[in-house]
Formats: C-alpha cells, structure tokens, sequence
C-alpha cells in the first residue's frame, strides 16, 4: 500500500530565514505521526505546506497519491485540519458553528451533532465559541475538523491550550482517532504526549529534521543513564559512592540520586539495606531526546 | 458551490444581526440622522416670515379672504397697539418688519440684519400696494405674473433628505462588512480553514456580496418606509422600483473599497479607521447630507469621481424627482465599473495572511 504522505526535500524560506530547510520524510497508512521541535522550528510551515495552504519554494508533496498545491478539491474531503488558531465564524454557537462546518462538506447535521457529544461539549452546544473555555474552543476546533470523517487528520498543537485533564481526554479521543484506522499527523511540543501517543516522532529544529523514528527507539538511543532516587539520609552521599563506583551520586539536601547503567544491581543492593524510603526511579525519555538534540540555552 | 454559498451567507447574516454595533451603524445611526434632518427642515418650504402689524392697516385689514389667505402663507402678521415694541421686535429679530399705515403711505420698518426675510416682506407688501394702486385706477391689468415651482408641488427636504442619507447608510454598510469580514477571518485563519473546505474562496466573496446586496435592501426598504410617515411626508415618484439596481451597483461599489481597505488593514481597528475616512468625506462632498447645488463648482466636478455621487444622484432621480427608469442608466454604468476596477485592485491587494 502506497504512503499517506510523501515528503521530499521540501524548503520554504520568509525573507533571510529558511523555515524549512531540505525536510523529507512519510507517513504510512494509520500511522500516527508526530512532529516535535521548539518554537520557530518549522513545524507549522512544514504540515502548512503538506495541507496544501502554502506553496514549497522547492521539494515536492504528495497527499492519498495528490498534489494538494494549487488547491486541490479533491483533497478537501479526505483531509480534516485543526489549525493553531481557533478559526471560528463570529457570533454563532458551538452547535451552530459546527453545523456550519458540517454543511460546507455537505455532511448531515445529525452527524455534527454527534461530533460535539464524541468530543465531549454537547453541553455547551447553546454557548456562543467566544465565550467558551481554552479547552472546549480546542476541542470544537477538532470536531470540526473530523465533522466530515476524514481518512487524514492533521492536529497542529492540538493540547496547547488545556489543562491536565483536558489534555488527556484528549489523548483517549485522539488515540480512538487512530484506532479507527484514520492516520494522524500531530504536532506538539509536548514530549509526553508525543511519546503517549505517536508511533514514530520527527523531531525538527532549524528546519530540518534532527531525528526521526518510534519514541522507544530514540530513548534507547539516547543511551542515558537510569536516574534512581531516594529520601536523603536513608543511605550517605559516600557509601553510595562506594557502593556503586561506577554511578554519579548527588544529594541536594532532598533526594540523593544515583545516575547508572546498571539499574538493577543499584536497587536490589538498596533494597538489601532497606534503603528503599521515596523511590523513584526515572529512566530517560523523549524529552532527554530532545534536550539533547535540541540544546538546552533558551530561544526566545 | 451552492450549498456553500448558502451556510457561509446564513452565517454571515448571523453574525451581522448579531453584532448590535454594526446593526447600529448600518441601521439605526443613519435613521436619526434621518429623523434629524427631515424634522428639523420638515416646515423649511411652509415657513412663514414674522410681521408685526401696529395698529389698524386697512390696506392689510380690507383684503378679500382668499387675497388674505395667499397673503398668510408667506407673512404671519401678528397685530400690537405698540410702535416702540414692534421696532423693539423687528431690532431683537424676533420679526422681520413693523408695518403701520400712515394715511395712504404703508409704512415699513426692517433690519438690514436680516435683509433676506425683510426683502420678502418688502416684497410682498410693495406687491399688495400696486394691486391697490391698479385696482383705485379702474383698468384691467394687462400684465400678470405666473409662477410654479420646477419640482413637485409637494417637495420637502425629506425627498432631498431620504436618498442622501440611505446613500452614505449603504455605502457605510457595505464598505464596513467587506472589510471586517476579510480582517477578522484572515486574523483567526478562518479564510486559510474554508479554503481546505470543498468551497473555496468563490464562495466567500459570493455570499459576503449577496448578504451585503440584502442588507442594502433591507436598509432602502427601512428608510423609505419611515420617511414615508405622514410626519415625514416622503412621496415617491413613479419610477421608485428603478432605485433597486442603483442601490444594487452602489453596494458594489462600496464592496470593492470595503474590500481593499480590509487587504490593507491589519486589524478591526484600522479597517474602521480607513472606511469612516473614505466614506464620510465622501458623504459631505457627494451631496448625501447637503445638496451639492449651494456648493462650488469644483467641488461639484470633485463629486463626480465619488461613486456616493453616482448612488445619491441616481436614487434621487428615480426615487423623488419623477425621472425615467432609463435615466440613471449611466450611474448604473459608472458604479459598476468602480466596482469592477476597485475589486480588481483588492484581488491584487489580496492577501491571505498577516506577514
């Protein structure tokens, strides 16, 4: 079966800065995609330009086996696009508004009406969009991208205005997305979400493409040390550094942390002194990733 | 296309019967000035000048009623037994002359302040005397003046009123709606989410034409029917049905400029900045709130490159002055090509997003 989206030495440059510089990669079919990077990466020019909104200055794009530049009609209904913005009518209700979406791709209204009760604010549904929270603007935001049942939804920073639960109700939702054989194409700069829900990751700074493939294997790549924990006191900063030589040990007053390699070894010898009090152990992630790759000096 | 046309004008409707500030301006705000130039000038052709009249005057006091009657439509005389006071009155302005008769002399006293209404009165009363002096020789006049005024008999400053003020309404309206519309939408990105819509860009425009077309109407329909009050007294000529394709073109028009002023604003503010600046110079220059006929000449030729001009002249003709349906085909024919020439310089102007 042929890839969702082909992606091919795409550039797009505003004036001096090259927003995306030489950015390649696919999606295969019911694949859920993910796209990090910090801010000013090009990650939104980058999925504009696969949607078909902005024209690449070089590289080529190809959507369910079509060009989507120069608008491509064809395209439209297969495609479901939740955009950064809240792009919403003024003035209309939630209900209405997505009724309104429903009807410009000649969907039933049953069918809208359904959406707002799966994205759960059929509650709000009298609510005029303006008066909606952060949360239900975004979650509207995405019903009306889906009111059509599309085969490829792309989400640009879908969780970016909610709170912890908003963001992991969203998560169910959009992993029932996926489950339902649609292919996602998300972007985030949340690691955890991405690491939660995409099967394989592009993580993209400068334009380009830095790394790419499953969370998993880019963890392990990484090669970080497992970071074990406990309460400080319940074992000093140099037995520690005696017991497990080949460790960085830390105490900040708080927790004295061992950085290893060798995991178990450090906490069955923990457990042998009963020195087990406040565990924690955290073992690298997406975001360790990222740092890495990424820098860690603050851009504004 | 067409269902898209069809949500996207229905929401556009919403939105504007929605937006009390807008249904404001479009409607409400023109109303009063409506109300305030038609009531304020409503008796302007029945005013009649104040005389004050000393003591008995048989010239005045012998005429027949319906010499009388004529008499009063232009002067009202009002009688005192003091001299001084009436010239006190005529000085304070409060009349415009002291009559009095001295034997067979008529006695008039006036202010050179007021030399227009004390020219009337002068006027008239010398008019009177000749009558008298024709009527004492006992010949038959061989000379008799007839006068009938150009327009309708019925003309009041509510013909002149009505389609000015709907001229600057609609042209307020339809500037203001086209270039909000493309701000807001180009600012919250709905203008990028509809064109990943099955509708495209076709759509937009077509609805935001036919919603402006409807509110224009709307608004014709809502003035001419108030200033059509016994109150207000607006009659309409014949031909009044030929200013719906002049209110039509108009609305055009101002769509074009509406829609290059939204190309070039960036935000709500600056699009209502760059449209009051347009439209309301435009208003005064163009005749909607004063007749052109009192001002210069050049600012009559300036008037003609306004397409306000065009939109208040036309309705005019058909609307009030009784002209035939093929004599605002020009002002049809030049407001259509400002729309077609201004929208052609948006669509240039056009952008999809703030840089």
């Amino acid at each position: 079966m042929a890839s969702t989206i082909v992606v091919s030495d795409l550039h797009k440059a505003y004036g001096e800065t090259r927003a995306v510089d030489g950015v390649s990669f696919a999606v295969e079919p019911g694949e859920f995609f993910g796209i990090l990077g910090p801010n000013g990466a090009g990650k939104t020019t980058t999925l504009e330009i696969i949607e078909g909104l902005r024209q690449p200055d070089r590289g080529t794009v190809t959507v369910l086996g079509e060009s989507p530049w120069p608008r491509n009609p064809r395209l439209a209904p297969r495609i479901g696009v939740q955009m950064q913005a809240t792009a919403f009518f003024e003035r209309l209700t939630a209900r209405e508004q997505i009724r309104a979406f429903a009807e410009l791709y000649q969907v039933p209204v049953k069918k809208a009406d359904e959406m707002l009760e799966t994205v759960g604010i059929s509650g709000k549904d009298k609510t005029r969009t303006d008066k909606l929270s952060g949360g239900q603007k975004q979650r509207l935001s995405i019903a009306c991208a889906l009111v059509h049942d599309p085969e490829l939804v792309f989400l640009d920073e879908p969780s970016a205005a909610l709170d912890p639960q908003g963001r992991r109700n969203l998560w169910d939702l959009l992993r029932g997305l996926n489950a339902q054989g649609r292919t996602v194409v998300l972007t985030t700069h949340y690691l955890d979400e991405a690491e939660m829900l995409c099967e394989r990751v592009a993580i993209m700074d400068g334009g380009q493409i830095l790394e790419m493939g499953p969370p998993a294997t880019l963890v392990r790549g990484l090669d970080a040390p497992t970071r074990i924990s406990v309460e400080t006191g319940v074992l000093s900063t140099d037995e520690a550094e005696r017991l497990f030589p080949d460790a960085t040990v830390e105490d900040d007053t708080v927790s004295l942390t061992i950085a290893t390699r060798d995991p178990a070894t450090v906490l069955s010898a923990l457990a042998e002194r009963r020195a087990l009090k406040g565990l924690a152990v955290r073992s690298a992630t997406l975001e360790d990733v990222f740092l890495q790759i990424t820098g860690r000096e603050y851009r504004a | 296309m067409m269902h898209g046309v069809r949500t996207l004008a229905r929401v556009m409707l919403l939105s504007f019967l929605r937006d009390r500030i807008s249904l404001f301006f479009a409607i409400l705000f023109p109303l009063f000035f409506l109300v305030l130039f038609g009531g304020v000038f409503k008796d302007q052709g029945a005013s009649s000048v104040p005389v004050q009249q000393v003591g008995a005057v048989p010239l005045i006091d012998g005429l027949p009623a319906d010499a009388r009657a004529e008499v009063d439509k232009v002067l009202k005389i009002t009688r005192t037994g003091d001299d001084a006071a009436a010239v006190e009155a005529v000085r304070k302005g409060d009349a415009a002359a002291a009559v009095q008769q001295r034997g067979d002399q008529l006695v008039v006293r006036y202010s050179a302040a007021d030399q227009v209404r004390s020219g009337i009165v002068q006027g008239v009363l010398n008019s009177l005397v000749q009558q008298q002096n024709l009527a004492a020789s006992g010949r038959p006049a061989r000379y008799s003046l007839v006068s009938e005024q150009v327009e309708d008999k019925s003309l009041k400053a509510i013909q002149y009123v009505t389609p000015g003020i709907l001229g600057w309404a609609i042209a307020s309206g339809a500037t203001a709606a086209a270039a909000f519309t493309l701000v807001q939408w180009r600012k919250n990105k709905l203008l990028r989410r509809l064109r990943l819509t099955p509708v495209g860009t076709g759509a937009i425009v077509t609805a935001r034409v036919g919603v402006s077309i409807g509110v224009a109407l709307l608004q014709t329909a809502v003035f001419i029917g108030l200033a059509q009050l016994p109150y207000f007294g607006l009659k309409l000529s014949h031909y009044w049905w030929m200013s719906i394709p002049v209110v039509i073109a108009g609305t055009l028009a101002f769509l074009s400029i509406g829609l290059l002023a939204g190309a070039i604003a960036k935000t709500e503010e600056a699009a209502a900045l760059i449209t009051n600046l347009v439209v309301l110079p435009m208003a005064f220059l163009s005749g909607a709130f004063v007749p052109l006929d009192f001002s210069p000449k050049w600012v009559q030729a300036v008037a003609n490159i306004f397409p306000l001009k065009h939109l208040v002249t036309g309705t005019q003709d058909v609307l009030v002055r009784g002209k035939g349906p093929a004599s605002v085909l020009p002002e049809l024919a030049i407001l259509l090509a400002f729309a077609l020439v201004l929208a052609a310089i948006a669509v240039k102007a056009f952008r999809w997003e703030d840089d």
